[in-house]
């Protein structure tokens, strides 16, 4: 047993760091640690930096622009990445449509989109959850009907990430209404300048524009732009659900925070607040090896994560949210100025990371099913 | 980085938890209980007392990664032999031991011929180890020890703390007999007085006890995560076949979200004890010990308080029933939640550290 990096590791960690320390623009630095709100413009120069650079996706194969980094030097760059305090690489395209076309795409998929995603040409989101379908997505309900070479695609997403900021939706769609529902279930990618679709803001209580409603209203969508077979949406939903887990704890990112709140709640002496600090600077700790444990499991079986990692999740946001929290106590109570101000709608918004991407309900009923076998 | 046990550490965990299974199983523990010399002479067979011992003591020179996996298989059959005490004693032996004191007491350690206790915590002291009132002075050739140690396990010899002019220092002495009891947790302890008791002392003090202490710190952590593995694994099997209302119990989701949690809570335990025995074999300094064997008692003492009352909780009646190991995990976890300190205590020093 050895819990340290090699020495390789750690010069690939060092040198990762340099990098991104060096060709991080301050502005933007700055921007993420006031928590000041982000524009399309401040996501995609990061993204674009990375892109030069040979970086914004490592874990692609090599012939789209990937690394080939193992498994390790991927979760050391994608955690050197959070510490590193630069915006967020939005997941939507470069993760996530990316791993379904990787997969299951065509080739002339893969080249139509592939590239442009690389650079940040194309900004993508994630057209998943409907009004009645949360947790039960299978339930979705958004209709997708064959018409000659297209499909007419009827009814509403909601919770859509950044939709207004996107050039195109990729979307599970209802092709058919037959006995099981996942099994009618489809895959498409919609152009978001597609007439028909209707964006409406839904403000969160941060006062944040960050997610939409996107309404479709008669909306042709070309059948080449299905991904994998009609009918296989779900397939496709369940490999993206497992794909790529590996960084779901946040840890760079919480370590960064943890840091601020050491630096920032300085003044408070009281040994109550102390404690709560170190019980989270302790479950970040023990965090850290946790994942690191399931990353040795992974290169050692050459499998891919069991379901047990979505404990990463749970814990990785509780732990985000935990220090939000502690900020927000550290703070003068009567603070009104604007990093201040920011704090406390940040501690607002962080209220969403235990409801999103899989509720950490759904997570336990993953590890209850899958791991636990209940 | 790498978390798998190495080959020897692997056969040897595996033929230990055969042994355990064979001839400590929750029913045969109930017989050890009342003392069984053969369990201490299979151990030393397989030769766990001569694991962590220097090879000129006839040991393998072993450090504490690679005493984690016996220790979690002693969680797991919940064995109550005073293992951890001669491990610390002779620890002690080792470090500030003369080469003639440790000649004499270390090969019969590793043979299984003799047991060590420590024999430091008195009256009050809680979990501050240098709260000793005990005193030694020197009378003629040899020192004798006064004062009181409380809950001292049993060994043949002690290794005794005592206050001089000087602060504290460790001295060995000659076993003082005296009533035993049975502690919560099965273990056997004992009041001691010393009363002019002849010693002869070790070169050492605080530093070494602090060493020490921190190194059980982090064998009790893997001996935890045995107990919570053991808790767990009983549980969700319990879960799945105690039928109410027509179903199994683990078909209800407020039950099984509830295991889930004590899966996590068990697997956080882990990482941190990891991280307690490799610091232990690979700190550069006392700070950086001191700090990650507290980090992963304010872990364990947490998860150990968690894994231990949700499983009672969750096998209703009968996780009370003295009959089932369920409620002896309960014990063990219990105490080895507040052995070498509690979470406040740790919190107190992963502050100050």
């Amino acid at each position: 047993m050895d819990l340290n990096y090699s020495a390789e590791e750690l010069a690939f960690r060092d040198e990762a760091r340099a990098w991104l320390a060096k060709n991080l623009p301050r502005e933007l630095k700055q921007k993420v640690e006031n928590y000041e709100h982000l524009s399309k413009e401040d996501l995609l120069r990061w993204h674009r930096i990375l892109a030069d650079k040979g970086w914004v996706a490592p874990a692609w194969p090599k012939e789209w622009g990937g690394t080939g980094w193992n498994v390790v030097q991927r979760y050391i760059f994608e955690e050197e990445l959070g510490y590193s305090g630069g915006p967020p690489l939005i997941p939507f395209g470069l993760t996530m449509c990316a791993a379904v076309l990787l997969q299951f795409g065509t080739d002339a998929q893969k080249k139509k989109y592939l590239p442009r995603i690389y650079r940040g040409e194309d900004f993508w989101c994630q057209g998943y959850s409907e009004p009645g379908s949360g947790s039960d997505l299978a339930s979705l309900k958004t209709k997708a009907v064959r018409q000659g070479d297209h499909y007419v695609v009827n009814g509403q997403k909601i919770w859509t990430t950044l939709a207004h900021y996107a050039d195109w939706i990729f979307c599970l769609v209802r092709t058919d209404s037959g006995e099981k529902r996942q099994d009618g279930i489809s895959f498409l990618l919609i152009d978001m300048k597609t007439p028909g679709i209707t964006i409406r803001p839904l403000i969160l209580m941060d006062g944040a524009h960050e997610v939409n409603e996107v309404f479709f209203d008669d909306v042709k969508v070309p059948v080449e732009n299905r991904v994998h077979d009609e009918g296989k949406g779900w397939t496709v939903a369940k490999y993206l659900l497992g794909y790529e887990r590996m960084n779901t704890g946040r840890i760079g990112g919480s370590k960064r925070e943890l840091e601020k709140v050491k630096e920032f709640s300085k003044g408070v002496a009281d040994p109550r607040f102390r404690d709560r600090l170190s019980r989270l600077e302790v479950e970040l700790m023990a965090l850290e090896i946790t994942n690191l444990r399931f990353l040795d499991r992974m290169r050692r079986t050459g499998q891919p994560p069991g379901a047990d990692v979505s404990m990463l999740k749970i814990k990785g946001t509780e732990i985000q949210q935990g220090l939000t929290e502690l900020a927000f106590d550290a703070m003068d109570p009567t603070a009104s100025d604007e990093f201040s101000v920011a704090l406390r709608k940040r501690y607002l918004s962080m209220r969403k990371t235990t409801i999103y991407a899989g509720s950490n309900e759904i997570q336990r009923n993953i590890i209850s099913k899958m791991t636990l076998g209940l | 980085m790498n978390f798998d046990y190495n080959e020897e550490q692997q056969l040897l965990a595996d033929s230990l938890r055969r042994y355990l299974q064979a001839q400590y199983s929750f029913e045969q523990r109930k017989k050890v209980l009342d003392g069984s010399p053969e369990i201490w002479g299979k151990f030393a067979e397989m030769g766990l007392m001569a694991l962590p011992l220097s090879p000129d003591h006839g040991g393998f020179g072993g450090g504490a990664v690679d005493l984690m996996a016996i220790m979690e298989a002693f969680g797991e059959a919940l064995v109550v032999e005073p293992y951890l005490a001669t491990l610390m004693a002779s620890r002690l032996v080792a470090r500030a031991g003369s080469a003639e004191q440790k000649g004499a007491l270390l090969p019969a350690v590793a043979e299984g011929r003799m047991k060590l206790a420590f024999a430091h915590t008195e009256r009050g002291a809680r979990y501050d180890l240098a709260a000793v009132k005990c005193s030694a002075k020197k009378s003629g050739d040899h020192w004798v020890i006064d004062g009181e140690k409380k809950a001292v396990p049993v060994g043949d010899r002690l290794v005794v703390s005592a206050r001089t002019s000087k602060g504290v220092a460790l001295f060995l002495t000659d076993d003082v007999k005296g009533p035993t009891r049975r502690a919560l947790d099965g273990f056997i302890e004992r009041d001691i007085v010393f009363s002019g008791t002849k010693a002869e002392a070790l070169e050492g003090g605080l530093a070494e006890i602090e060493e020490t202490v921190d190194f059980a710190t982090a064998l009790i952590c893997a001996e935890a995560v045995g107990a919570m593995k053991f808790s767990c694994d009983t549980t969700l099997e319990y879960l799945k076949t105690r039928k109410q209302f027509g179903v199994p119990i683990g078909t209800f989701q407020a039950l099984q979200h509830r295991v889930v949690d004590l899966y996590i809570a068990t697997e956080q335990a882990r990482s941190m004890a990891c991280l307690a025995c490799s610091k232990i074999d690979s700190s550069e300094t006392s700070k950086e010990r001191a700090r990650a064997i507290s980090a992963a008692k304010i872990k364990i003492a947490d998860a150990s308080r968690h894994v231990s009352q949700e499983a009672v909780q969750l096998h209703g009646g009968m996780g009370m029933s003295e009959e089932l190991k369920i409620s002896h995990s309960f014990r063990r976890l219990t105490v080895l939640a507040r052995q070498f300190g509690d979470a406040d205590h740790h919190l107190a020093r992963f502050a100050s550290v």
